[in-house]
């Protein structure tokens, strides 16, 4: 079993922090394998960014496909960008805040979560990839999720004070996340 | 009879020099060999050798040494020198593989203050390649690749190295001298002794400018050589003291 | 042991400490600035210097002077930075000093693209610089050979007397993988190298010609040069012992794939997805990719292969010139290639296997 995800949106949104805590935790959880691959533009602010995770069961060959399983998206560049790599049957995690154009695809399925507007609910816009990683551990259940909490934990370890928010945002996500996945 | 005078050791014993007769490559090499001796550093140093004629100390010397790539001679030496705190370590180094193609080396190391010693011998040429021009050529002196001399509006100007170091806040130890005369080879000594002191009490960068002759480019004997050194090259590259902090320091 | 997450260039750094490096000069280039980076903050937790040098010529040079005190010593940079180091690399060759370095290789010629590339195979396998030297170099295919490799250069630099290249990519310099770190050398052990070295290091050594430490990348005497040379292809002639290539399921084979790096591992892969669909492929991967193991090659059923796919992130293809040399004419050769910063698909392998076996 190998899943292969990109994580895409506007650079300081926070997409290669989702991806790496992600990969990280799957790296901590099992024996399983577990690659991560950040791809910035060459500016330093601004400007697009996406990173690739894949993790699996058995060698990875490729630390990016070109077929993706799933794909979080958090702004509409990348929508246009890495939809059509999204295979048949992928799963399409949208923050549904910014991206409201109908992706036009039926033959995958579509995870909406309004990221940004609950990240502004929560005082801070800032940790909408939190909350984002919340919905995706949430609906896959790819990794345990106390485990991505501890890996928050320690990463946010030099900055105690974000912790209680980070962890709102984190449930938050993972309660939607849920949620969408019993609909 | 009483003996009063004998080669120091640093020199192999069977060997005679190979530099142009009347080049002051050896004075130089001497006084470096007897300072070492005096502070007891023999078996404790490490010479980094620029390419040029500077390059052919190696087959005399009797103690470490490398040869750095051309201009790279204070980055060798600080590799060196970071990684054996202990050693002394200076290098040998002419104008062209100083002041040319290792300038940046040698600011770079000047400016970050590294604990060792430069010898820098500026004698206006380009000596083994064969008399082409360097930074510290003088105006209208002619070599082979200005045969009309050096013109500023072509050339620029000559770079006077231990002034441009003065610029910089971390050199510790700045001075320029000559071998062309009993007294001035005294004091050439006395600076080496005064650069290879400050690197073993830890501090920092010193550099000694010699000014020096090349009768072969040049195209004078001996004696001529000291003649133009004295006439011209001493005019654009006047001697002394151009830093001194151990004298700020004192004065504190 | 217990795995850690980490990114390509920081566990080559670390491991790098953890094999003796007590030294490492290095100036800013995309996409290995985490491996400066990284040692800014490891070496004096170990004792060790980082000087960040005020170019590449000057970096190589530090580690020239640091190797010839025999000490570990190392640097790093990517594709145009490394061309610029070839001077330093020359000397340590000619001079018989050893030291490791890696290359980060991304797009090129020129300052090329910032995104990873095999751009520079054939500078790193048969030019590093003037003067016809040759050096050990392998070629990681993850993180984790990434971390053996480096550790076991400082090994084979100090057995040989002779440079160690890393030939590593973009991808795996800032890729993160979960690796086991090789044992942290101790103090002691770090000292007694270096001190093993003292013979022939410049340290300082007692007054006496026959024992002063005089490193040499050059000579005077052409006789002294042409026995220095000779000396050094008779080291080059040995190395038959240390080379090293991964077969795939050659077995059956009608399409072997030839690739190395990043391209081998992303092949590697698509060899396992073409045989879920029944096409008999295979891979051989050089793990050294100088000297190159060209009798890999031999292992080839030609009564069975119908061409070997040639697939490498570099036009004009490069690596292609070896395999060339190892395949001898026995079968056709076919390319899958990318470049300008591109990274290898397995879709495109897929289809260029899928074609070759076709023809």
């Amino acid at each position: 079993m190998e899943t292969n995800l990109c994580v895409a949106g506007f650079g300081g949104q926070g997409v290669m922090t989702l991806g790496k805590f992600l990969a990280e935790a799957a790296c901590e959880s099992s024996d399983r394998n577990v690659t991560f691959f950040p791809s910035y533009g060459a500016e330093q602010r601004g400007g697009t960014a996406n990173c690739f995770v894949v993790i699996s069961d058995q060698e990875i060959g490729a630390p990016l496909g070109d077929r993706m399983d799933d794909l979080i998206i958090m702004n509409e560049p990348s929508l246009k960008k890495f939809l059509p790599t999204l295979k048949p049957g992928g799963r399409l995690f949208l923050n549904s805040s910014i991206v409201t154009d109908d992706p036009g695809r039926d033959d995958v399925t579509i995870v909406k979560a309004p990221v940004t507007e609950l990240s502004l609910e929560l005082g801070n816009a800032k940790v909408l990839n939190v909350i984002m990683l919340g919905v995706y551990v949430g609906y896959t259940g790819i990794v345990d999720e106390e485990l991505v909490w501890r890996i928050i934990e320690q990463k946010l370890g030099s900055k105690p004070k974000l912790l209680p928010l980070n962890k709102k945002a984190y449930e938050e996500g993972l309660a939607l996340g849920k949620k969408q996945k019993q609909n | 009879m009483e003996k009063i005078y004998t080669r120091t050791k640093t020199i192999q014993e069977d060997k005679v020099s190979g530099f142009c007769p009347g080049c002051m490559h050896s004075t130089v090499m001497k006084l470096i060999g007897e300072v070492l001796e005096e502070l007891d550093q023999v078996q404790n140093t490490a010479c980094v050798l620029g390419i040029g004629c500077c390059g052919l100390h190696m087959d005399y010397m009797a103690y470490d040494n490398i040869t750095a790539p051309h201009g790279r001679a204070c980055a060798v030496a600080t590799g060196i020198k970071r990684t054996n705190p202990g050693t002394l370590v200076y290098t040998y180094q002419g104008d062209g593989d100083l002041a040319s193609i290792g300038l940046a080396e040698t600011l770079s190391a000047a400016n970050r203050g590294e604990n060792f010693s430069v010898i820098f011998i500026n004698n206006g040429i380009y000596g083994m390649t064969g008399g082409q021009m360097a930074p510290t050529t003088l105006i209208g002196m002619k070599a082979t690749t200005a045969p009309k001399g050096r013109d500023p509006k072509e050339h620029g100007y000559p770079m006077h190295m231990c002034e441009i170091m003065n610029q910089l806040t971390a050199p510790y130890y700045l001075e320029r001298t000559s071998c062309n005369n009993p007294a001035n080879v005294r004091k050439t000594k006395a600076a080496i002794r005064k650069a290879f002191m400050n690197q073993l009490e830890g501090k920092g960068f010193s550099m000694v400018e010699i000014v020096t002759n090349c009768p072969t480019n040049w195209g004078t004997d001996a004696l001529g050589s000291l003649e133009y050194l004295e006439q011209n090259m001493l005019k654009e590259f006047p001697l002394g003291v151009i830093r001194d902090k151990s004298l700020e320091e004192e004065g504190k | 042991m217990s795995r850690v997450f980490m990114k390509g260039c920081e566990a080559i750094a670390e491991a790098a400490v953890r094999a003796g490096c007590r030294f490492f000069a290095g100036y800013p280039i995309t996409p290995q600035n985490e491996i400066p980076e990284y040692f800014s903050r490891r070496m004096p937790e170990v004792g060790g210097t980082f000087v960040q040098g005020e170019s590449e010529v000057a970096s190589i040079s530090m580690v020239y002077g640091a190797a010839s005190s025999g000490t570990r010593a190392m640097t790093s940079s990517s594709s145009c930075g490394i061309a610029l180091k070839s001077e330093g690399i020359s000397y340590c060759a000619s001079a018989r000093i050893p030291m490791v370095y890696v290359n980060v290789s991304r797009g090129g010629p020129g300052v090329g693209s910032i995104q990873p590339a095999q751009m520079d195979y054939l500078q790193a396998t048969k030019a590093s610089g003037n003067g016809g030297f040759q050096m050990l170099v392998f070629a990681p295919s993850t993180v984790q050979e990434a971390v053996d490799m480096t550790y076991a250069a400082f090994d084979y630099a100090d057995r040989d007397r002779n440079p160690v290249l890393i030939l590593a990519d973009g991808v795996i310099g800032t890729m993160m993988e979960p690796v086991e770190l090789p044992p942290m050398r101790s103090d002691e052990e770090v000292k007694a190298i270096k001190e093993g070295k003292r013979p022939w290091a410049i340290v300082g050594h007692e007054l006496d010609y026959a024992h002063r430490a005089w490193i040499e990348p050059g000579q005077w005497s052409t006789a002294v040069m042409q026995r220095t040379n000779e000396k050094a292809a008779a080291l080059y002639e040995s190395w038959e012992k240390d080379l090293r290539w991964e077969e795939y399921r050659l077995e059956d084979a009608e399409l072997v794939i030839a690739a190395y790096g990043i391209s081998a591992r992303i092949a590697r892969s698509a060899v396992n997805l073409l045989r879920q669909e029944g096409y008999p492929v295979g891979l051989i991967r050089p793990i050294t990719v100088n000297p190159f193991p060209y009798k890999a090659f031999d292992k080839i059923d030609y009564g069975k292969c119908k061409a070997v796919l040639d697939v490498e992130m570099s036009i004009p293809a490069q690596f292609l010139r070896d395999v060339s040399i190892g395949v001898k004419d026995r079968c056709p050769i076919t390319t899958c290639l990318c470049s300008g910063g591109n990274i290898m698909s397995r879709e495109s392998i897929i289809e260029a296997a899928k074609k070759s076996l076709e023809a």
